[in-house]
C-alpha cells in the first residue's frame, strides 16, 4: 500500500471548482501515476484544462474562482497553508497552448527560472552555459540553436518556441510537467517533434497533457482520463480505454460521435 | 528522487522564498504609498476649495450676476460664457477632428506624408495654449476680422483642442483589431460600411473619452480666450439664458476667476473659491456624464 501510493504523483479527492456560479469541476477523484504520461481528453468545456490548471494553482489569479477539495502532489496537499506557491510552481511546471517564451534571448529564457529561484551570483557563467546546453540537448534544440543563443526567443519558429518553453522548465528539475494542448499551434512536423520530446522525457518527469486530438492521446500517453461536463468518467490505461471503454459515453466520444 | 523528501515538508517555504516574499511585500507597500501620495493632494485641494467656498455656495451664487464691481454677487455671466465657448468650440473641433482622424487612420495610405501629418498633430497637441492664443489673435481677430468675440475665442479653443482630438481618435480607431476589418472586407463591404458597422461602434467610447477630456481643457484654459474674446465684465441679467451674440465678447469662468482673485479689490473671500468649485463641478459633471454615456453605449453595442 505504501509503495503504491508513493508511485502516485497527483491525487485529487472530491475536487470541486466554480467560476462564479458555474461549476466547472464536480467531485473529481483521479490518481496520476508517477513518471508516466497521462492524457486528459474530453469535449470542449468538459473541464480538462481547468483541472490541469488546478495542479499548480494557477487558476487562483482570478478572484471569481472557488475551489473545494483536496489535491495531493507527491503526497502533500497543495492547499495546505504551509505550501509556498513559489515552490509549488517550481516543481509543477506548465506548457501552454500558444508557445509563450519571454521576449528575451534564448539563453536568458532558459536560465530565467534559475535566476529567480536563486540568490544573485550563485551560479558561475560556465555553470549556466552547461545548464543551457544540457536543457537544449534534452529538448533537441541544441544542434539548431547553439550558435543562436543570443537571438530573441520570440523570433524562433513556433515549434522551436514550444520546445524552448519546455526546456525553460527543466533547469528547475520539476517533478511534474503540465501541458495544455501543447501542439495545437503547431503543424504536423512540429507536433511530431513535441511528441518525440515527450516520449524522451517520459520516466524522468510526470507529464499530464490535455489534448483534443485523440490520435495524439493514443500515441503518446500511458494512461488516459476521459472527462465530460466537469466529471471524470473513466480512467484507464490508454490502450484499454480506447479498445475496451467501460462507459458508453467514453465509447461514443472516442468513436467520434460527439466532440 | 521523488521519495527522498518527506511529503509533509514538500513545497515548504525555504529561507530564500521568505526573503523573496519580504521583498515582494515591500515593493507592494511602496507602490501603495505612491497611490496614497497621489490621492492626498487631490483630496486636499478639493476639501480646501469646498471648505473656503462654503459661505457662497448656493443656487443664488450660480444664477446671480456679479455686483458692486464684481466684489459681491454671483457668476452667472461667466458660467454661461464658458458654456458658449465650450459648446461652440467643440461643435467645430469634434466633427473636424473625428472625421480627419477617420480619414488618416482608415483611408490614407501609410506613407511619409501620413507620418509627417501624424508627427505634426502630435507636436501641435503639445504646444502651449498661449501660442494658440497668439495665433487666434492674429488669424481670427485681425485677419478674419471677427474682432474680439465669442466666435474668435471659440475658434481659437477649437484650434487648440483639435490636435488632441485627432490623436486620441486615431488611437481609439487603431485599437480596433485589424482582423475585424479584414472580416468585413472579405464579405465585400466597402471601407465606409466597415467603418460604420464595425470600426465606429467598437471605438466610440475611446473617441468620446478623447472629446470629453477636451471639454475640461476648453473650459479651464484662460490664455486663448483672454487674447481673443473673453472680457473683464459684461452686464447680464440674472439667470438670462442667451445673453450673448456670437460677435460679442463674453465673460468666462476661468477668466473671471483670474480677475477676481488678482485684479479686483475687496472681493468677498469665499467668492473666488466658490467660482473654482463651480468650474470644478462643471468639469466633473461633464466627465461623469461621459462615463455614463460610455457605459450605456457599451451595453447597447448595436446602434
Amino acid at each position: 500500500m505504501q509503495s503504491e501510493s508513493m508511485q502516485l504523483c497527483i491525487q485529487t479527492r472530491n475536487l470541486n471548482l466554480w467560476y462564479g456560479q458555474f461549476q466547472a469541476l464536480k467531485d473529481v477523484n483521479i490518481d496520476v501515476r508517477h513518471g508516466l504520461i497521462t492524457s486528459l481528453i474530453g469535449p470542449s468545456g468538459c473541464g480538462k484544462t481547468t483541472l490541469l490548471r488546478c495542479f499548480n494553482r494557477i487558476n487562483e489569479r482570478f478572484s471569481y474562482v472557488r475551489t473545494k477539495g483536496e489535491i495531493k502532489v507527491l503526497g502533500k496537499n497543495i492547499y495546505d497553508p504551509d505550501v509556498s506557491l513559489i515552490e509549488l510552481r517550481k516543481s509543477v511546471g506548465m506548457v501552454f497552448q500558444r508557445p509563450n517564451p519571454v521576449p528575451i534571448s534564448v539563453y536568458e529564457n532558459i536560465v530565467f527560472g534559475l535566476r529567480i529561484h536563486n540568490r544573485f551570483g550563485v551560479f558561475q557563467k560556465n555553470q549556466l552555459d552547461e545548464i543551457v546546453e544540457k536543457s537544449l540537448i534534452e529538448v533537441g534544440l541544441w544542434k539548431d540553436l547553439k550558435d543562436r543563443l543570443k537571438v530573441k526567443a520570440t523570433s524562433l519558429q513556433l515549434e522551436q518556441q514550444q520546445k524552448l518553453c519546455i526546456a525553460r522548465l527543466l533547469p528547475l528539475k520539476p517533478e511534474v510537467i503540465l501541458m495544455d494542448e501543447p501542439c495545437s499551434a503547431l503543424d504536423v512536423e512540429g507536433t511530431r517533434a513535441i511528441e518525440d520530446l515527450m516520449y524522451n522525457l517520459r520516466g524522468h518527469y510526470t507529464i499530464v497533457i490535455v489534448t483534443h486530438n485523440m490520435a495524439q492521446a493514443r500515441r503518446t500517453s500511458d494512461e488516459c482520463i476521459f472527462m465530460l461536463l466537469g466529471e471524470k468518467i473513466e480512467h484507464d490505461r490508454t490502450e484499454n480505454l480506447f479498445l475496451n471503454p467501460r462507459d458508453p459515453r467514453t465509447a461514443e466520444y472516442i468513436e467520434g460521435r460527439y466532440g | 528522487m521523488a521519495d527522498a523528501i518527506d511529503p509533509a515538508t514538500r513545497f515548504a517555504k525555504t529561507d530564500f522564498v521568505i526573503r523573496k516574499e519580504r521583498i515582494q511585500a515591500i515593493s507592494k507597500a511602496l507602490f501603495l504609498i505612491m497611490v496614497v501620495i497621489m490621492i492626498i493632494p487631490l483630496l486636499s485641494i478639493i476639501a480646501y476649495l469646498v471648505y473656503h467656498a462654503m459661505p457662497s455656495l448656493n443656487w443664488e451664487f450660480l444664477i446671480e450676476a456679479p455686483k458692486k464691481g464684481m466684489s459681491e454677487g454671483g457668476i452667472w455671466p461667466a458660467f454661461v460664457g464658458t458654456l458658449y465657448l465650450v459648446v461652440i468650440s467643440l461643435a467645430i473641433a469634434a466633427p473636424i477632428g473625428v472625421f480627419a482622424a477617420i480619414y488618416l487612420n482608415e483611408y490614407a495610405k501609410e506613407n511619409w506624408f501620413n507620418r509627417i501629418i501624424h508627427l505634426a498633430v502630435i507636436n501641435l497637441a503639445g504646444v502651449p495654449s498661449i501660442v494658440h492664443a497668439l495665433f487666434g489673435l492674429g488669424a481670427f481677430v485681425y485677419a478674419a476680422q471677427f474682432g474680439y468675440s465669442i466666435i474668435s475665442a471659440s475658434l481659437t479653443l477649437a484650434i487648440m483642442t483639435l490636435p488632441v482630438i485627432i490623436a486620441s481618435t486615431r488611437e481609439a480607431l487603431a485599437s480596433v483589431p485589424a482582423s475585424f476589418r479584414e472580416a468585413c472586407w472579405n464579405v465585400g463591404a466597402t471601407r465606409w460600411q466597415t467603418i460604420r458597422a464595425i470600426v465606429l461602434p467598437n471605438s466610440i467610447s475611446g473617441i468620446l473619452t478623447g472629446i470629453i477630456l477636451q471639454v475640461s481643457r476648453a473650459a479651464g484654459e484662460t490664455a486663448p480666450i483672454m487674447f481673443t474674446g473673453a472680457v473683464f465684465y459684461k452686464a447680464v441679467a440674472r439667470g438670462e439664458l442667451f445673453p450673448y451674440y456670437l460677435n460679442e465678447q463674453c465673460m468666462a469662468l476661468s477668466m473671471h476667476l483670474y480677475t477676481i482673485s488678482t485684479q479686483v479689490p475687496n472681493v468677498k473671500e469665499s467668492i473666488p473659491y466658490a467660482t473654482a468649485v463651480v468650474l470644478l463641478c462643471s468639469v466633473l459633471v461633464v466627465n461623469a456624464s461621459a462615463i455614463a454615456l460610455r457605459v450605456w453605449l457599451r451595453n447597447h453595442k448595436k446602434w
